[in-house]
């Protein structure tokens, strides 16, 4: 069992590693302006992000990044809750809801910029009001889904109304809260890049497009691997937190199916 | 105590209704055992419903004591037949017993005595602290039956609690029963469709017609107390109890007697 699962952990290490071996290699004496040397984006990623531009830049984007998931998840979770308990409400928010979500995101970029100007501000609203939708709607969902039973039981035991939403609803919605939180984490980061390759003047997505437009390859290629690996490790920081706190959950389905 | 009176309940309106409820009246005494029986689908689940203030009925009325029941009272506590879908897998057992508590006005000390309290009477003291799912069904049930007496009801109903464990779980949770019921002086309504478990249980049976639903006899149950599995149900009078009950309920789904005695004598009430 032990064995397993070390090989299975050298697997998951050990094939990523593989390939950026392989292409190190083929790209060592590669003569093509655009796939530079890959050492030579390791070296450019060294010196931009290790800790160069982390003020200048990371700081800013991850400042818009968290400000906007926050402010997502927050009324996401909040409208969906009033929505989910409210059958009329829903019913009469629904249109309005499924119209917004439909807007492709960087349609909204234009109005944003003449609205909330190029500050901060725009970009947070931005990454706010495209990833709220995921959230908004699994909480609806979620709400409106728990089981019948269970919102006898708190009938019965006369739970009030705050008790009965916080501590019955809110937890009884909270795994597909947290599948929408997932889905929209990806997407405030896609709308972080996308918001500061126009009209911005400092961030992580401001400066790939900068580089690529001075010709400055390497660091271009060394923000694309930045973005990736943040995305990466928010990932799996978001899988960590899940796991704890729907770690009933797991336990429950797992009891369920055997 | 509770008294049920011309009750009836129709779902929906115009042509599309149905009645579920005819015509229920029946009263229970102050600490009384008193067992709810009828044919599957018989509307057991809405009468019961209507008797814990979840489903208000469309005539006639529920009242506990004096008090005209019109949403679920405070000295009433109410264990569904889906155990796990009722306790709260969030929640420890210590959190789930104690959580219906919180609007009380008690201390927190005098909160966790009447938790762990409940808790021991339905000897579950060293699983406090473990998550409902990671105990069996027949443990989860004890879990629901505790958080019930912890909210200390003078009135205990309970709907079909016992139909989805296995048929020696469930002696002993009859047997948990009739001891918590004996220890808490409490009264306890228990809504079932095995026959057995109604007469072996009960001071009194109300018996249901199929929907829509009528009383169709009310039967005093004198069996000796304290009771016992094995030696109560060798009793003459037990095995007579239980085939009048299932007669009543068989004439009443339109199959005669011949019908019933053609199947294996042992058990003819098989359980599901």
């Amino acid at each position: 069992m032990t064995r397993r699962r070390a090989l299975d952990l050298l697997l998951e290490a050990g094939v990523p590693v593989l390939l950026l071996v392989v292409v190190a290699i083929w790209s060592s004496n590669s003569g093509s302006y655009y796939y530079p040397p890959l050492t030579d984006v390791l070296s450019t990623f060294r010196r931009a992000w290790l800790f160069d531009r982390v003020g200048s830049d990371v700081v800013p984007s991850l400042v818009r990044l968290g400000l906007g998931y926050a402010i997502a998840c927050a009324a996401g979770v909040a409208i969906g809750l009033v929505l989910g308990l409210a059958p009329r409400l829903r019913r009469a928010a629904d249109p309005i809801v499924q119209f917004l979500r439909a807007i492709p995101p960087p349609a909204l970029l234009p109005f944003s910029i003449l609205v909330l100007g190029v500050d901060n501000t725009q970009k947070i609203f931005i990454i706010a009001f495209v990833s709220v939708w995921p959230v908004l709607l699994n909480t609806i969902d979620g709400v409106a889904g728990v089981d019948p039973t269970l919102r006898e039981t708190a009938r019965v035991y006369r739970i009030g109304r705050t008790d009965r939403v916080l501590r019955i609803m809110l937890p009884a919605a909270s795994p597909q809260i947290f599948a929408g939180m997932r889905t929209s984490l990806s997407l405030a980061l896609i709308l972080m890049v996308i918001s500061e390759m126009v009209a911005s003047t400092n961030g992580i997505g401001y400066f790939v497009l900068e580089s690529q437009r001075t010709f400055a390859i390497p660091e271009m290629w060394s923000g694309i691997l930045l973005l990736g690996i943040l995305g990466y490790g928010f990932n799996a920081l978001f899988v960590l937190v899940e796991r704890r706190v729907l770690r009933w959950h797991r336990g429950a389905r797992a009891s369920a199916l055997s | 105590m509770l008294h049920v009176d011309h009750l009836s309940k129709t779902y929906g309106e115009g042509s599309g209704a149905v009645e579920a409820i005819h015509d229920v009246s029946f009263d229970v005494d102050a600490q009384e055992l008193v067992c709810v029986v009828g044919p599957s689908g018989c509307g057991k689940t809405t009468l019961l419903k209507c008797m814990s203030g979840l489903l208000a009925p469309t005539g006639g009325e529920v009242r506990l004591g004096s008090e005209r029941v019109d949403g679920p009272p405070e000295k009433m506590a109410l264990v569904f037949q889906e155990y796990n879908r009722s306790l709260y897998p969030w929640m420890t057992v210590r959190q789930n017993v104690g959580f219906p508590l919180r609007t009380r006005s008690l201390g927190k000390r005098e909160r966790s005595t009447v938790v762990e309290d409940a808790v021991a009477s339905v000897d579950l003291s060293r699983f406090l602290d473990r998550y409902p799912w990671e105990l069996s069904g027949g443990m989860q049930q004890r879990v629901a039956i505790a958080r019930a007496l912890a909210y200390q009801p003078e009135i205990l109903l309970m709907d079909e609690p016992f139909a989805s464990v296995d048929a020696q779980t469930r002696a002993d949770l009859e047997d948990l029963v009739l001891r918590i019921r004996h220890q808490f002086g409490v009264t306890v309504v228990f809504v079932t469709h095995d026959i057995d478990e109604s007469v072996y249980l009960s001071d009194r049976i109300v018996v249901l017609t199929p929907s829509p639903t009528e009383v169709h006899e009310v039967l005093e149950v004198p069996l000796p107390r304290p009771r016992h599995q094995v030696s109560t149900k060798e009793l003459p009078e037990f095995a007579h109890l239980r085939a009048h009950v299932y007669r009543a309920i068989k004439r009443r789904q339109g199959q005669g007697e011949d019908d019933a005695a053609a199947r294996p004598a042992a058990e003819p009430f098989a359980r599901s």
